[in-house]
């Protein structure tokens, strides 16, 4: 029973990894971007949480009103006025102006907010449980878990049946053409990026309501967020649900045999699938 | 019939050789005229000039964009340490031999690492860095978690205090200017040659023959182990290995990449000019702590935006300089 407990947990944790990992796949979908920085901006939008829920006194929750599209328009114009400059033909420069925002970030976030560790409080929502057939399921995790077979589902339908969905799909396939077409580049990866920061939003929201964070945390968020798309199949978004699934599992099952190993052995998962099946379980596109 | 001469050197580029001969046999002599202050800032930015010129030699020409690199500056300690601890093998030896072993490593490393490309490599590695500071951190016997410090009787090995300094910063100067000469010494050669194609275009480079795929993995490997015996000399640098320190990728590589970026990817001269302008800022900025950091951030983006060759790659365009040259100067003769 601790055994299935245990991975019932990870699969459970594996729902907030989906999150982070939503938006990387996304956008690299959409421009082959890798934004170094994902991370950070996931720990950028726990602390836009905290100073809304300052502010307005709403619970975490709800904030999300505000942040999301705060996100959203933070992606907008980060696009627009610092990574479309860095796409072209060449991998160098994004990878390596992200990097740049990822150490900006950091360092912003420590003078804004010291090293301290913060955490949101969403009352009993983080303790309350329901028992089903002698397992606990924790009413947070169980959420998270629905909420991110909500954003792939609806990031889905986005894609595949939406005007904005086409352009996404055309401009991946190929860009000039789809400019031919009278779509403007520039502003359709701006829409993604958008999009990809609202999803952010929410994956920022639950990671501090579930635990604590500080500055430092987004390089840990990134990694686990890459090794559920890269676990998943890149180009498959219900791929990289089961990516966070896996790699929640994993770490939930290392952490049963000493805690040391909780992160440890998601990596080994991690490197153990890449071995065995390099371009993922469900590949749907070439890197 | 027109005449031509194809030569090499040019006069800067003989100034350029002269000076650093001068500087390098001034540096050589530094322990007797020198305080141990300047000692050891020299042997930090010997430190930061071999890592710049090795992470240069494999993002600048094969496009490895590795941010993983402090995986084998912390593995060259930690086996250093292991060395010394666990088999009393004198420190200085065991710079070699860490190199030795981390290119062992770094043969699986590459094979699972390079089955991902482009940005996804560079997360990869990273990845690979975390696993080694994750085990290094499961490590008891090396102090686990929070590390393990040389012991007397090791340090004692190295000689009195001035003969420990003067060697550690010898083993320095030699790494520094080591690295330097192969990646120069290198580029000058048919894999230099192949490298620089590998460069300009992958695909161009292909149907010329060149195996792109092993050169870059010969180049990893070459790299992983030169990057570890660094590490080995970082840690006889502070007597002390901890995981964090150790495996830090904002010292081992956020720091080397704005070196690299701000001085100009892609060439020799580059990550020189880089390391004297992170110093130079360093010793200026330091006291600001996290602004400090901001701005050399904000630096690189805008380096990287508006002269993406940086610094060096905007002057030698403009100016025709080149203080190491790889290539070839056609002059004609009438």
């Amino acid at each position: 029973m601790d055994l299935l407990n245990t991975v019932l947990q990870g699969v459970l944790v594996g729902g907030l990894y989906a999150l982070f990992a939503a938006g990387l796949s996304l956008i690299f979908g959409v421009m082959r971007l890798v934004n170094i920085a994902h991370g950070d901006l996931i720990v950028l939008a726990a602390y836009i949480a905290m100073e809304v829920i300052k502010l307005t006194g709403l619970p975490p929750l709800a904030a999300l009103v505000f942040v999301v599209p705060l996100m959203a328009a933070l992606g907008y114009g980060l696009q627009r006025a610092v990574l479309n400059r860095t796409l072209g033909g060449d991998l160098l420069p994004p990878l390596l102006v992200s990097f740049g925002l990822s150490v900006i970030l950091q360092n912003g976030l420590l003078a804004a907010f010291t090293a301290d560790s913060r955490k949101l409080d969403a009352g009993v929502l983080e303790t309350a449980s329901v028992s089903v057939g002698g397992l606990s399921i924790g009413l947070l995790p169980a959420l998270m878990f629905a909420t991110a077979v909500a954003v792939i589902a609806a990031l889905q339908f986005m894609f595949y049946k939406t005007a904005l969905g086409r352009a996404f799909r055309a401009t991946s396939d190929d860009a000039e053409i789809a400019e031919l077409m009278g779509l403007d580049r520039r502003r359709v990866y701006a829409w993604a990026m958008a999009l990809c920061l609202g999803v952010v939003a929410i994956a920022g929201v639950f990671l501090a309501i579930r635990s604590n964070f500080d500055p430092f945390m987004g390089p840990g968020r990134l990694i686990f967020g890459f090794e559920a798309v890269i676990i998943g199949g890149l180009g498959n978004l219900w791929g990289t649900l089961a990516g966070g699934v896996i790699l929640g599992v994993a770490q939930g099952l290392g952490a049963a045999i000493d805690p040391g190993w909780q992160i440890l052995a998601g990596h080994v998962a991690f490197l153990l699938i890449l071995a065995v099946k390099p371009r993922g379980l469900f590949p749907r596109m070439d890197g | 019939m027109t005449q031509f001469t194809l030569s090499r050197a040019t006069l800067a580029s003989r100034i350029a050789g002269l000076v650093a001969l001068v500087v390098f046999g001034g540096l050589a002599a530094a322990p007797w005229w020198a305080s141990s202050a300047f000692l050891h800032l020299a042997g930090e930015f010997a430190v930061y000039l071999a890592l710049a010129t090795l992470w240069n030699l494999l993002a600048g020409y094969t496009g490895l964009v590795s941010v993983g690199q402090q995986a084998y500056v912390g593995l060259g300690g930690y086996i250093t340490f292991s060395l010394a601890l666990f088999f009393g093998v004198h420190p200085v030896l065991a710079i070699p031999l860490a190199g030795l072993v981390a290119a062992l490593v770094a043969v699986p490393v590459a094979a699972l690492v390079f089955r991902l490309s482009g940005a996804y490599f560079a997360i990869g590695s990273w990845v690979m860095a975390e696993v080694f500071r994750l085990i290094a951190a499961q490590a008891t016997a090396l102090g686990g978690g929070s590390g393990i410090s040389l012991p007397a009787s090791v340090t004692k090995a190295l000689g009195g205090k001035w003969l420990r300094e003067a060697s550690i910063f010898w083993l320095a100067l030699a790494l520094g200017a080591g690295c330097l000469a192969l990646v120069y010494l290198l580029l000058r050669s048919r894999i230099g040659l192949a490298l620089t194609a590998i460069r300009d275009s992958e695909v161009a480079s292909t149907s010329l023959g060149i195996r792109i795929g092993r050169v870059k993995h010969v180049l990893y490997i070459l790299v992983a182990g030169l990057t570890a015996m660094i590490g080995a000399l970082i840690s006889l640098q502070k007597l002390r290995v901890s995981p964090d320190a150790a495996f830090s990728v904002n010292d081992w590589t956020a720091f080397v990449i704005f070196i690299v970026v701000i001085g100009g990817i892609g060439t020799i001269e580059g990550p020189i000019l880089g390391t004297i302008v992170y110093f130079l800022l360093r010793e200026f900025l330091a006291d600001f702590g996290t602004l400090y950091l901001l701005f050399l951030g904000s630096l690189a983006i805008v380096v990287m935006l508006a002269a993406p060759k940086g610094l060096w790659g905007y002057a030698a365009e403009r100016f025709g300089w080149s203080l190491f040259p790889v290539g070839y100067r056609i002059t004609f003769k009438d």
